[in-house]
């Protein structure tokens, strides 16, 4: 599992949101068009590219690009 | 027999609510941004003593004297809704009666969600084709404010009540070709009004809030948002390739994609999925909102208006059941 490419995978379920602005260190909460919906974007794109089904409790945990790619990758391991 | 999509016509009910409106019952919630995100600027909702079958009746009365039809030739009422009058008699015999209909004319109900315009086409289609009918009147009216808790922030910016009507005849100004439908019935809990069928016909007050003061109650109506995202991320690129093959098509031979105004992100999320460019997907929710089974043919008809509805126009309906169809129109 990469982090870049998971930021681009991560970037492209924001509409608004240019993708040189996400990088690993993005609190993604604080972006201004982030919502719930962004988040079930998240939850299916997690799943569908890294055979990864994360509850949606387990991600209001992370706040951050990189405390997600952890959590998905220690689920993936 | 070839069968057509004649007219369209459609009836929004008086009452407006705009974002500004739900501001103000809700002023410690971020209305603007969740408007703007799900794109619907104001909504529709109907009056107290308002019903689907009156603003169905709104709708075909416009429809005779938008285009000009002889309400005598129709001979067959199709009314979608999940909102009828009563239990009994269908909802579709009390408009044909008010509309003045031969009494000849065939009539029902049928309960589809946000895949019913789909599912309607598919009827009057097979009607037509085996010679029961001539001109179907496909009715699509929902009235989902009246399920919704009036604390149910979420679904009170989404959903917008409206009516449609629909011509469907052996002439029109575009056919109706081929159709793939599919259900899911394991899905039924996910977005599901339980009080008043025979199940649980009284009121269970069982209201609680979440934590995002949500309410949640099996007297209203309930929407697992992520199951649905889930199910419609699954459903619909599937849904879209058999289409295209069963009509033999490819995605670039279809000029516009017209699908189930459920919200601008979603479908943004599933055009994007699918691989369409924006040019050739219609939006047309900000000024109705989710109007359920009406936002296809009210978006076709505003497509058409604008002069977008050419050549092969693919349309793809899905939702509450779950149950999904997608059909290709020809345009003429």
């Amino acid at each position: 599992m990469e982090m870049q490419e998971f930021i681009k995978n991560f970037g492209a379920q924001f509409d608004e949101t240019e993708m040189s602005e996400f990088t690993s260190t993005t609190k993604f909460r604080e972006l201004d068009e982030w919502s719930s919906l962004n988040a079930l974007a998240i939850l299916n794109m997690v799943g569908k590219k890294y055979a990864v089904i994360l509850k949606p409790e387990e991600m209001k945990a992370t706040n951050t690009v990189q405390e997600l790619f952890d959590l998905v990758k220690s689920k993936k391991n | 027999m070839k069968t057509y999509i004649k007219a369209i016509s459609y009836y929004l009910p008086e009452r407006i609510v705009t974002n500004e409106d739900l501001v103000k019952e809700f002023p410690e919630w971020t209305v603007e941004k969740v408007a703007g995100k799900v794109g619907v600027n104001q909504r529709h909702i109907v009056g107290e003593n308002e019903t689907a079958s009156d603003m169905a009746t709104c709708a075909a009365e416009k429809l005779f004297a938008e285009h000009d039809i002889d309400r005598s030739t129709i001979d067959f009422v199709l009314l979608c809704t999940q909102s009828p009058d009563y239990f009994l008699p269908t909802s579709a015999c009390l408009i044909q009666h008010r509309l003045g209909l031969s009494t000849s004319c065939g009539a029902l109900d049928f309960n589809l969600g946000c895949s019913g315009f789909v599912y309607g086409l598919s009827l009057a289609k097979g009607l037509i084709a085996g010679g029961i009918a001539q001109n179907v009147l496909l009715l699509t009216a929902e009235t989902y404010s009246k399920h919704i808790h009036p604390k149910d922030k979420g679904n009170r910016t989404i959903f917008g009540d409206a009516s449609a009507a629909t011509l469907i005849s052996s002439d029109g100004f575009a056919s109706i070709e081929d159709f793939c439908l599919g259900t899911d019935g394991r899905g039924a809990e996910n977005l599901i009004v339980k009080k008043g069928g025979m199940r649980q016909p009284n009121p269970k007050n069982d209201l609680i809030f979440d934590e995002s003061a949500n309410p949640s109650s099996s007297d209203y109506l309930f929407m697992n948002g992520g199951e649905i995202f889930n199910f419609t991320s699954e459903a619909v690129p599937v849904l879209i390739d058999q289409v295209l093959e069963k009509n033999k098509l490819e995605k670039e031979d279809i000029q516009l994609f017209v699908f189930h105004q459920a919200n601008k992100y979603m479908m943004n999320y599933l055009r994007k999925l699918i691989e369409i460019e924006s040019e050739r997907f219609y939006i047309c929710l900000e000024n109705v909102g989710n109007t359920v089974s009406s936002t296809i043919p009210i978006a076709l008809y505003e497509a058409q208006k604008e002069g977008k509805l050419q050549g092969n126009v693919l349309l793809a309906g899905f939702g509450v059941g779950y149950s999904w169809g997608g059909t290709v129109l020809k345009s003429i």
